[in-house]
């Protein structure tokens, strides 16, 4: 059955992406074998675990315990030994903050895209697996989730509900981040529904349930991880933005806020400069490791995209490469953002 | 023929839903419009003028809601859109927008267009040069410069180019001291100070258009239409345009109507940034002073803006893809 199973993904016209379908427990562990390969994926992977480290532990990289407390230190001050970035025009310093700011994108990324990824991966299989009117009612809906523009939305949300608690937050992301992903699991689970592997479970006669969550997730796995790590960019994008603005909790310690604070309080002309700076690096690393790791997923899923190292193996890998159209590819880029 | 009419048919279904989302949320909002308009007015303005204010976006305690939203259906698609409650209180909105439409059009229209033309063309030519200089180097900086966040690309550049050098204004959109008119002096003004706001929308969005037309590219190059081509002894120039990149442009156009969501997002972090009076800027001060009846309305525009785009794109799709019209 395995072979029959790899033979008929590999072949298969319809199949964008999918793990290198040496069955489906191997297929798992092939993805984390691919991806601890991929030099994309562990710069990606190496910036997103510095950062871990630093919003666990804190105490490591910094003396000071409460950064966002006002008027600890003497403002303005520039650079030295003792502050390391100088201290921002409130009195905090800029280095404790950066280093604590570092927890709640981190949170957000990791809660508001697994949830999206979940909802996604929810809808868009049920209304595969459903077919028929429901399939078209819930088809409709997302794709109407998808059009309206999101960033206005949440923008406007925020306002009618006053200043978010990152609770609230992480629920406007939810809402308004499940859709991408859903209508990409909604042509996967589609592709992948008239499978022999699928059939002969049904014949075995397994639940629906076992069916879908041991025989079709397994196989959705790259395209799941990719899109946890798309949802997971968005949300620290869209989050900091919304931070950025003003529409978040202005007492949070978080890169957002940060900037809020830095921005308002002209940080870049009053020589606090840093205290803008180190948050926006903050947040472009967090986003670029995501970015990056999300690539790599889409270069482990459609290898034709992997870098060419000599013009020979170029050659030979376009000739036995088969047509098919990378849906994950469209997922990494598109100005996702 | 029935595939556009289809596309027509949810242009309008989602242009409903999207209204009525717009109609419902002040409804299901804590507070009561009414009194936060009051405490925003500070007593400038009586109750009843008030609430003569609300009918305008659809608030009307004393009616039936059913009729309150055929109301604001009416008022929103006949450009009756109320006066604006924020700092110019009592202006129309309708003329609010009319004045910043014109800066978002320019600065962000142009912008993006100039990014998904540009970016799918060096897509085009990387996978083209399959394994060249461009492909090696080009695919790792797309992928980071499209995650950089709006304001911070914006942020660096106005550190790099105002602190330092004060080679371009950061903030505005014209050099006030210069009569507006169609000057050479003005228009270069608007020239200079829609710079570094364009550069900022440029960075950010062209690197998503170069990686998904590369990744398109890659596919359709194994086509054995390309060997077709090829083997009639056609020009190279003619297979990379006319029969590689016209097929992998295909998944790209839609992801263009798709990402005006995102172009909006993006017009409202840049023009906040640099203070571009846009639209962008016009909801992020709505935002700011509770402006209802501004929020509401910009909403709707932004949605009409995607679905247009949408429409568009399915117009283009049909006119470069025959399958499209052969379905029909």
């Amino acid at each position: 059955m395995t072979t029959l199973t790899s033979a008929d993904s590999a072949t298969a016209p319809e199949a964008p992406v999918g793990p290198p379908a040496s069955g489906r427990r191997r297929g798992r562990s092939g993805v984390w074998r691919a991806f601890l390969s991929n030099r994309k994926a562990n710069v990606g992977f190496g910036m997103f675990f510095v950062l871990l480290v630093m919003a666990v532990f804190p105490s490591l990289f910094t003396s000071v315990s409460d950064p966002t407390a006002p008027g600890k230190f003497m403002p303005r001050l520039t650079p030295s030994g003792g502050h390391l970035f100088g201290t921002t025009s409130l009195g905090q310093d800029i280095w404790a903050l950066f280093v604590y700011g570092a927890r709640e994108p981190l949170i957000i990324a990791v809660v508001a895209g697994g949830l999206a990824t979940i909802v996604s991966v929810l809808v868009g299989v049920s209304a595969a697996y459903l077919g028929g009117i429901p399939d078209d009612i819930i088809s409709f809906v997302t794709n109407v989730v998808l059009v309206i523009p999101t960033f206005p939305l949440v923008i406007v949300l925020s306002a009618y509900a006053g200043k978010p608690t990152l609770t609230i937050m992480i629920a406007v992301l939810v809402v308004t981040g499940w859709s991408y992903g859903a209508n990409q699991m909604r042509a996967q689970a589609l592709s992948l529904r008239n499978r022999d592997f699928l059939e002969s479970a049904r014949v075995r006669g397994e639940r629906r349930s076992y069916i879908i969550v041991f025989e079709m997730l397994p196989t959705m796995i790259s395209l799941i991880i990719a899109n946890f790590l798309g949802a997971a960019l968005y949300s620290v994008l869209a989050a900091a933005g919304l931070q950025f603005l003003g529409l978040g909790d202005p007492n949070s310690d978080s890169w957002g806020t940060m900037l809020y604070w830095a921005d308002s309080q002209s940080a870049l002309e009053s020589g606090t400069a840093w205290w803008a700076i180190l948050p926006a690096i903050g947040i472009a690393v967090l986003g670029v490791a995501f970015a990056l790791m999300n690539y790599a997923f889409d270069e482990i899923s459609n290898p034709a995209l992997r870098p060419v190292r000599r013009q020979r193996g170029k050659k030979l890998a376009s000739r036995l490469r088969p047509a098919s159209a990378p849906a994950s590819a469209i997922a990494g880029g598109g100005g996702r953002k | 023929m029935r595939y556009l009419l289809r596309r027509v048919g949810f242009f309008l279904l989602t242009l409903w839903a999207a209204l009525t989302l717009n109609f419902f949320l002040p409804h299901f909002m804590p507070g009561s419009p009414i009194n936060t308009l009051r405490a925003q007015t500070k007593g400038r303005v009586s109750d009843a003028q008030l609430e003569q204010i609300l009918t305008s976006f659809g608030y009307k305690p004393h009616e039936n809601i059913f009729e309150q939203y055929i109301h604001y259906f009416g008022n929103m698609l006949t450009g009756n859109w109320g006066v604006s409650l924020g700092s110019s209180l009592g202006t129309p909105v309708s003329k609010l927008i009319g004045q910043a439409l014109p800066w978002t059009l320019g600065l962000v229209g142009f912008t993006t267009v100039l990014a998904f033309l540009l970016g799918s063309l060096i897509g085009t030519i990387a996978a083209w040069r399959r394994g060249g200089i461009v492909d090696s180097v080009l695919p790792s900086v797309f992928v980071i410069t499209s995650a950089l966040p709006y304001f911070v690309v914006g942020l660096f550049l106005i550190l790099f180019m105002t602190i330092d050098n004060t080679w371009l204004p950061s903030s505005g959109n014209y050099d006030t001291s210069i009569v507006p008119g169609f000057s050479p002096g003005f228009v270069g003004s608007i020239v200079k100070y829609a710079a570094l706001p364009a550069l900022t929308l440029l960075i950010t969005s062209i690197g998503g258009w170069v990686l998904t037309m590369r990744n398109n590219m890659i596919t359709t190059l194994a086509e054995d239409y390309i060997r077709m081509g090829r083997a009639k002894g056609l020009s190279d120039r003619k297979v990379m345009l006319n029969y590689a990149a016209r097929n992998a442009f295909l998944p790209n156009l839609s992801g263009f109507a798709m990402s005006i969501g995102f172009v909006l997002t993006g017009a409202i972090l840049v023009e906040k940034i640099f203070n571009y009076p846009g639209l962008g800027y016009q909801l992020y001060n709505a935002v700011n002073s509770i402006d209802y009846p501004m929020m509401q309305t910009l909403f709707m525009l932004f949605t009409v803006a995607v679905l247009g785009a949408l429409l568009i794109c399915d117009l283009v799709t049909v006119w470069l893809d025959p399958r499209t019209r052969a379905k029909g």
